[in-house]
């Protein structure tokens, strides 16, 4: 048998050594590999257009009005149905998306870059909460907003960005969980501290006053805006990780709503997936309930996989009296991720636990060992497409999906 | 037999691993309990655990 010990070291030193920067933007079909015209990247693991669930139909809709290629709902169903339209996972081009996790060709994505391995992620720009694209939204609103940040936020953002040069991520991060962030469900820290880098730089780099002053009043009013770029961070950190010969550390895991799905360093581009659950501790929007949740869903549960998120909730009290939690519950979440993962955070602390590193690199052998589920905080959409938001949640990843990999990894290695 | 005799004449200190509900019966009648969260694997069928074993063998 292989020397997993050695190869988990070998994972989990390469995702600590990452230097995720922001270093630019660009539309989709120019920068993002293998983009083209015809195609739709999604969240999670592979899904056909018949297995997807509503919020992300919804969103499949609301991009295909987006790029002009439907003029409504009914059009666009028989567009995505008809198999004109090709679909694959934002993890198979090196991107992620939140929830549903929809990526068309000219929708503009940041560009992030691993200084330390010059590998690359993207994501696109986050709309806010409630009714918008990524929780299945696609009434005219949301495509008008969709546009604006097309046609004005993007401009604004690139120019600035172009100005700095780059911004360093794990920087923001780092000070951010000393803010009561864990990156995942509450980014209103390193959103704050993105603001106050990169305002000065638009005000710098524009001519249009007005236009500044309404893409900054869009991101105070937006504390998602830095969750898009929190999940490629740990994408563009998670990548150079993979494919570590013997290594049993998850390096993706992420859902579409009908699959949950990980992939294992060791067990190359393998999905091993289970029915996605729907979370059972969560805060619903007033007028909904749990009857009206759709099953977890988003790539955003890449900030778990890379140590942050429900990993590192003992960080943000305020995450968990969402759900009449109390610190003590998000610390003791947090203390039972070290028992599954392989080692510590060398910059990302958690102040409360006298800046312990977060439990980093998550073991297949010990989450079924120790029959611990990795632990996810996230964003709920409502079941049918157009709906948008209607709360957030706690939910553990489905065993059976790394009961599925360490059958696998035995087979493959032994 | 005299030794469990002796242990019983002193303070009980008592460790409960796993099932929570085993620490309710020396709660009652006033014994401090430390629960220790445990559970079994999670490789309830023969292949799983089968396949856990191989792969843990590897941290000898």
């Amino acid at each position: 048998m292989i020397d997993i010990e050695k190869a988990n070291k070998e994972a989990l030193n390469k995702l600590l050594s990452a230097r995720p920067m922001l270093v630019g933007m660009g539309k989709a079909i120019d920068v993002v590999p293998g983009m083209k015209e015809n195609l739709i990247l999604h969240a999670g693991p592979p899904i056909t257009w018949e297995r997807m669930c509503g919020p992300q139909r919804g969103a499949v809709i609301g991009a295909l009005i987006y790029e002009g290629k439907a003029k409504d709902r009914e059009e666009a169903e028989k567009i995505a149905a008809s198999g004109e339209i090709e679909f694959s996972p934002c993890h198979h081009h090196q991107m992620v998306g939140p929830m549903a996790g929809i990526v068309s060709p000219s929708m503009p994505v940041y560009i992030l870059e691993n200084e330390a391995f010059g590998n690359k992620a993207y994501a696109t720009m986050n709309e806010g909460l409630g009714k918008v694209l990524r929780m299945g939204a696609y009434s005219p609103d949301v495509i008008e907003r969709l546009k604006w940040m097309e046609n004005v936020m993007y401009p604004v953002m690139d120019r600035a960005i172009r100005t700095l040069g780059k911004i360093d991520l794990k920087n923001i991060i780092a000070q951010a969980l000393h803010m009561g962030d864990e990156l995942h469900n509450r980014n209103k820290g390193a959103t704050s501290l993105l603001f106050r880098q990169i305002a000065p730089a638009m005000v710098k780099s524009t001519k249009d006053a007005s236009q500044v002053e309404k893409v900054l009043k869009f991101i105070d009013g937006n504390d998602h805006t830095f969750l898009n770029l929190s999940m490629p961070a740990a994408k563009v950190s998670l990548d150079p990780a993979r494919n570590v010969e013997g290594s049993t550390m998850v390096v993706v895991m992420a859902r579409n709503g009908t699959d949950f799905g990980i992939q294992v360093s060791g067990l190359g581009d393998q999905w091993f997936t289970a029915p996605a659950p729907v979370p059972p501790n969560a805060l619903y929007f007033p007028g909904f309930t749990k009857e009206d949740a759709n099953p977890d869903i988003g790539d955003s549960s890449i900030m778990e996989t890379s140590g942050l998120g429900g990993f590192a909730i003992g960080a943000a009290p305020a995450i968990v009296q969402f759900v009449g939690g109390t610190p003590q519950d998000g610390l003791n979440k947090t203390l039972s991720m070290y028992e599954i993962t392989i080692g510590e955070n060398n910059v990302y602390q958690v102040p409360y636990l006298n800046f312990r590193g977060t439990p980093t690199g998550i073991d297949i052998r010990k989450v079924v060992e120790k029959n611990i589920p990795p632990f996810i905080d996230t964003g709920i959409a409502h079941k049918e497409p157009g709906i948008g938001q209607v709360g957030a949640g706690l939910v553990d990843a489905p065993m059976e999906v790394f009961k599925k990999a360490v059958v696998a990894f035995a087979k493959k290695y032994s | 037999m005299r030794k469990i005799s002796d242990l019983f004449k002193k303070e009980l200190k008592v460790i409960n691993i796993g099932l929570s509900s085993f620490r309710e019966g020396p709660e009652e009648v006033g014994v401090k309990v430390v629960q220790v969260d445990w559970r079994p694997p999670a490789a309830s069928d023969e292949e799983t655990m089968d396949a856990l074993k191989k792969l843990l063998g590897s941290k000898k």
